[in-house]
C-alpha cells in the first residue's frame, strides 16, 4: 500500500483539533518555511514537485504562482476555492471535515511563498458546517500563534478569513468566485486580465483548490523532488478521488497518480469492482468531463492500459478519451440509463448557468428540454442530431468553461451511446418506465462511434 | 502602432484598441469594407465594462501576433480583445465562425417572442437586423418560450422583459450615468431578468437613455408607445440649450407633420448614441417650437428607415470581396457560373 501524503493521519484520534494535529507532525511545514526558507525557495520546491491544480484544469501550480504580479505597495491575496459543487466530487469536503488544519497550514505556507498577508477560503454555501469547522481550526491556530502578527518571530503576518457562498455552482469558477467574494453577483469575468494580475479587489490574486493548497504541506516537508517521485511523467504526487456510483466501496481515496484504471476500479483497496452487475460506463472526473464506456476507460484507443494520470485519461482526445477533472469518479452499471443520466446533468447545468452570455443561458435550457423529451419517450430521431448541434454551438463560444462543461457530457454520451438514444425513440413505451433497464439491460453494439 | 489584418484588410490602430474598434475603423475608412465589422449587441463604446456577453461579435484569431503567431484556440469576443501587432483575424472569411455566430443568433432568438408586429422597436431593432443578416428563416425551437409580464418602471419607461436579450447595457447606464442605482439583474440562467428589485420607479435625470441603449424592444418610451411605426416618422436633427449641464441638448426629433412623436439621442452609424440626453429633453419637450431644427437626419444603417440598407445587399458585387454571411449569394454565384 502506497504512502499517503494528505490522509496519512486522517484516522488518528483528535486530528481535527490543533493538539491532535500537532502531535502528528502538524505545522512542521510552517516552521520549516518561515525559519529556514525564503519565499522563493518555497516556490522553487512547488515548481520542482510538478504539482498540478487539483480543481479540474490541472494547471501547474508552480507556474501559476510565478505568474503572480508583484507591484510595489499593492497587497496580494491567496484565495482558496472550497466551492466544491461539481456533481460527483466530494473530496475537499472530506478533507476539510476530517483534517481542517492541513488546509490552514497549507494556506500559511503558500501565502508565505506568495507574500500574501491575507487569504480567504470561499466555502460552498451547502457546506456551512464545514465553514464552522474551518473557523474553529483558524481560531485555534490564531490562539496558538500560527496566525496573526509576526508568526514564529519571522516578521511574516498572516490572517485567514472564511467566506460562505450562497450555493451557486458558477461561483466555483475562479473569477465568479472573486466577484462573489467582493459581494457582487457571481458572474464570471472576461479574461484577460487574469486574476494573477487583477484579481480580488483588482489586486494580484492566486486562486487554488483546497487539495492543491493542502498538497503544499508534504511538498515543503519532504521537498519537491521527493513528491515528484510519486506518479508518472507530468502527473506527480497523489490525488484524492471521490468515488461513487455502482461500485462496491464508495468513498474518498488518496491514490498515487499512475496506478492503472483497472486497479482503481476493480481492486479491493479502492472501488472494489461492480456491485453485482456489469459496468457500462465511467465518468472519471466529475459531471463535466466526457463519459466513456467501461472498455474504453480500461484501455486507451491504442490498446494499452489506461492509467489514472492527467495524460493517460485524456488519451484519444475528446473522441475516445476523457479527463481527470476534479476527481469526482462515478461508474454506471448496465441497469442505468445513459439518456436519463445525461438529462440529469443537462438539467443541472441549465439550473446553474449564470445567464450572462447567450449560448450558455439559452443553450443549456434547450439541451435540458430536448433531453427531457427523449427520456420520456416523446423524442424523435432528429432530436439526437439537434442535441449534437446545440452542444456544438455552446462549446467554446462562452465566457467561462461552464458552457463547455454543459456540452461535453451531452457530446460524449451521444458519441458513445448513440444507439441507446435511438432505442429511446424506437421503444417509446418501454423507456417511460425508469426501471426498464434494470430488467432488460441495454446491450450496445460493439463498435464505438468516433465522430 | 499595432497593425491588424481583418479578413485580409489591414489597418494600423492605437495601442489598446479592440478588434471590434479596429474593424469599425476599417469600415469608417472605406464604406465598401464595412462587411468586416462584426455585429455587436451588448458592447457600447461609451459604457465602461460593457461587452463580452452576447457573443455575436466573436471572431477567429488565426494569428495571435508577430511575436507569438499561434492562433487562439477558441473564438474570442472582438469587443473585449485588444489587438496585437501583426494579429490576423477572420470574421466573414471563416465558415466555421459564421456557423458559430449563426448558432449564437439562434440562441438569442429561441426565447425571444418575435412579436415585432406589435413592438415599438421594430424597424430600428438590432436583433431584427442581426437575425436578417445571420439568422435562419425558421427556428428549431419547439418549446414554450420564456415569458414575463410587462412592467412599468416609472412614468415614462416600460419594461418588456420577454423581449430582453440580457445585454446589460441598461444596467451599465444605471451604474454609470445615473445616481442612486435601483436597477440590476436578478435571478440566474434563462430566468435572469432586469429588475428594479421592488418595482421601484426609476426617477433620474438620465434614466431615459436606457431606452436608447436597449438593442431590442425591452425598454420602450411610454410617451411614444403605439403612436406610430418608426418608418412612418420623419427624423430631423435638432438642438436646444438644455439647462442640465450634463445634457448636450443634441437630439433627433421624430416628426409626423409638425407633431413631435418622440425625442431620442443621435445614433452614429454603429447604432450608438453620440451624446446622452436628459429626461426633460426626451420626454417633456414635445413641441417643435422648443427646438432649433437643423435638418433631416440621415439614418445610415441598422434601420428599415434607411431603405438603402437592404438594397445595398442586392447591389453588392457577387462575392468579388467576401460577402457577409449571405449563403444565398454564394448559391446564386454558383448558378451564374454554371
Amino acid at each position: 500500500m502506497a504512502r499517503k501524503l494528505l490522509f496519512e493521519h486522517i484516522d488518528k484520534p483528535g486530528i481535527r483539533g490543533l493538539e491532535g494535529y500537532r502531535a502528528n507532525g502538524g505545522y512542521r511545514s510552517v516552521e520549516k518555511a518561515l525559519r529556514t526558507m525564503s519565499p522563493d525557495a518555497v516556490l522553487e520546491e512547488v515548481k520542482k514537485s510538478g504539482l498540478r491544480g487539483r480543481g479540474g484544469a490541472g494547471f501547474p501550480t508552480g507556474m501559476k504562482w510565478s505568474f503572480l504580479a508583484k507591484p510595489e505597495g499593492v497587497p496580494r491575496y491567496l484565495v482558496v476555492n472550497a466551492d466544491e459543487s461539481e456533481p460527483g466530487t466530494f473530496k475537499d469536503r472530506y478533507l476539510m471535515e476530517r483534517i481542517p488544519h492541513i488546509l490552514v497550514e497549507g494556506m500559511i505556507t503558500s501565502s508565505f511563498a506568495l507574500g500574501a498577508k491575507t487569504s480567504y477560503v470561499y466555502v460552498r454555501g451547502e457546506y456551512f458546517y464545514v465553514a464552522r469547522i474551518l473557523e474553529q481550526a483558524i481560531a485555534e491556530a490564531r490562539a496558538a500563534g500560527w496566525l496573526g502578527k509576526n508568526i514564529l518571530g519571522s516578521g511574516f503576518d498572516h490572517d485567514i478569513h472564511v467566506q460562505v457562498g450562497a450555493g451557486a455552482y458558477i461561483c466555483g469558477e475562479e473569477t465568479a468566485l472573486l466577484e462573489s467574494l467582493e459581494g457582487k453577483r457571481g458572474n464570471p469575468r472576461i479574461k484577460p486580465p487574469f486574476p494573477a494580475v487583477k484579481g480580488l479587489y483588482d489586486c494580484p490574486t492566486v486562486v487554488n483548490n483546497v487539495e492543491t493548497i493542502a498538497a503544499v504541506v508534504p511538498i515543503v516537508n519532504d521537498g519537491g523532488e521527493e513528491y515528484a517521485k510519486i506518479g508518472i511523467g507530468k502527473s506527480t504526487g497523489t490525488k484524492l478521488i471521490s468515488a461513487g456510483g455502482n461500485i462496491k466501496r464508495p468513498g474518498v481515496y488518496e491514490i498515487d497518480l499512475g496506478i492503472t484504471c483497472d486497479e482503481f476500479i476493480n481492486s479491493d483497496e479502492y472501488c472494489g469492482g461492480v456491485d453485482g452487475r456489469a459496468f457500462k460506463a465511467v465518468v472519471p472526473g466529475g459531471s463535466s468531463v466526457p463519459i466513456v464506456p467501461y472498455e474504453l476507460f480500461l484501455k486507451t484507443p491504442t490498446g494499452e492500459n489506461r492509467l489514472m494520470t492527467y495524460e493517460s485519461l485524456s488519451e484519444g482526445g475528446f473522441a475516445q478519451g476523457t479527463m481527470m477533472g476534479s476527481g469526482g469518479f462515478y461508474a454506471y452499471n448496465d441497469a442505468q440509463c445513459i439518456v436519463r443520466s445525461t438529462w440529469n446533468h443537462a438539467r443541472f447545468y441549465h439550473h446553474e448557468s449564470c445567464g450572462q452570455c447567450s449560448p450558455c443561458r439559452e443553450g443549456t435550457g434547450w439541451l435540458d428540454k430536448v433531453l427531457e423529451r427523449l427520456e420520456h419517450g416523446e423524442g424523435r430521431m432528429e432530436d439526437i442530431d439537434l442535441l449534437w448541434d446545440i452542444q456544438r454551438k455552446i462549446e467554446g463560444n462562452t465566457i467561462c468553461p461552464l458552457g463547455d462543461a454543459a456540452a461535453w457530457p451531452v457530446a460524449s454520451a451521444i458519441r458513445h451511446f448513440r444507439d441507446e438514444f435511438e432505442y429511446h425513440v424506437t421503444h417509446r413505451e418501454k423507456v417511460k418506465d425508469p426501471k426498464h433497464f434494470a430488467r432488460e439491460p441495454f446491450r450496445k453494439s460493439a463498435k464505438f462511434a468516433t465522430a | 502602432m499595432p497593425k491588424v489584418t481583418i479578413d485580409g484588410i489591414s489597418i494600423e490602430v492605437p495601442d489598446g484598441t479592440t478588434i471590434l474598434q479596429a474593424a469599425r475603423m476599417i469600415g469608417e475608412r472605406d464604406k465598401a469594407d464595412r462587411h468586416v465589422v462584426p455585429p455587436a449587441m451588448c458592447y457600447y463604446t461609451s459604457l465602461k465594462t460593457s461587452g463580452g456577453y452576447c457573443r455575436t461579435c466573436i471572431v477567429k484569431v488565426t494569428k495571435g501576433s508577430d511575436k507569438d503567431p499561434r492562433p487562439m484556440p477558441k473564438p474570442v469576443a472582438s469587443c473585449r480583445t485588444a489587438v496585437m501587432d501583426g494579429m490576423e483575424v477572420a470574421n466573414t472569411t471563416d465558415p466555421t465562425l459564421i456557423d458559430a455566430r449563426n448558432g449564437v443568433v439562434e440562441m438569442l432568438l429561441i426565447n425571444h417572442p418575435l412579436d415585432c408586429p406589435i413592438c415599438d422597436q421594430a424597424g430600428e431593432c438590432h436583433l431584427q437586423d442581426l437575425s436578417y443578416e445571420n439568422g435562419k428563416a425558421a427556428s428549431r425551437y419547439e418549446f414554450e418560450r420564456r415569458t414575463f409580464d410587462p412592467i412599468d418602471i416609472g412614468d415614462t419607461i416600460k419594461l418588456h422583459m420577454t423581449r430582453c436579450i440580457l445585454c446589460y447595457r441598461c444596467v451599465k447606464v444605471a451604474e454609470q450615468l445615473t445616481d442612486g442605482r435601483v436597477h440590476g439583474v436578478i435571478n440566474r440562467g434563462d430566468v435572469a431578468e432586469i429588475s428594479t428589485y421592488i418595482s421601484q420607479a426609476i426617477e433620474n435625470d438620465f434614466s431615459g437613455n436606457m431606452i436608447d441603449v436597449c438593442p431590442v424592444g425591452a425598454l420602450t418610451d411610454k410617451t411614444f408607445r403605439f403612436a406610430s411605426r418608426v418608418w412612418f416618422t420623419k427624423p430631423v436633427d435638432a438642438h436646444r440649450n438644455c439647462e442640465n449641464p450634463k445634457c448636450s441638448g443634441n437630439v433627433v426629433l421624430w416628426l409626423k407633420g409638425n407633431e413631435v412623436l418622440r425625442v431620442t439621442g443621435r445614433k452614429d452609424q454603429w447604432g450608438e448614441v453620440e451624446s446622452f440626453i436628459c429626461n426633460t429633453c426626451r420626454f417633456d419637450k414635445k413641441d417643435v417650437h422648443a427646438w432649433t431644427v437643423e435638418g433631416p437626419r440621415k439614418i445610415d444603417r441598422h434601420s428599415v428607415i434607411s431603405q438603402g440598407h437592404y438594397q445595398l445587399k442586392r447591389e453588392q458585387p457577387l462575392l468579388a470581396s467576401p460577402a457577409p454571411n449571405v449563403p444565398e449569394l454564394a448559391k446564386r454565384k454558383e448558378l451564374k457560373d454554371r
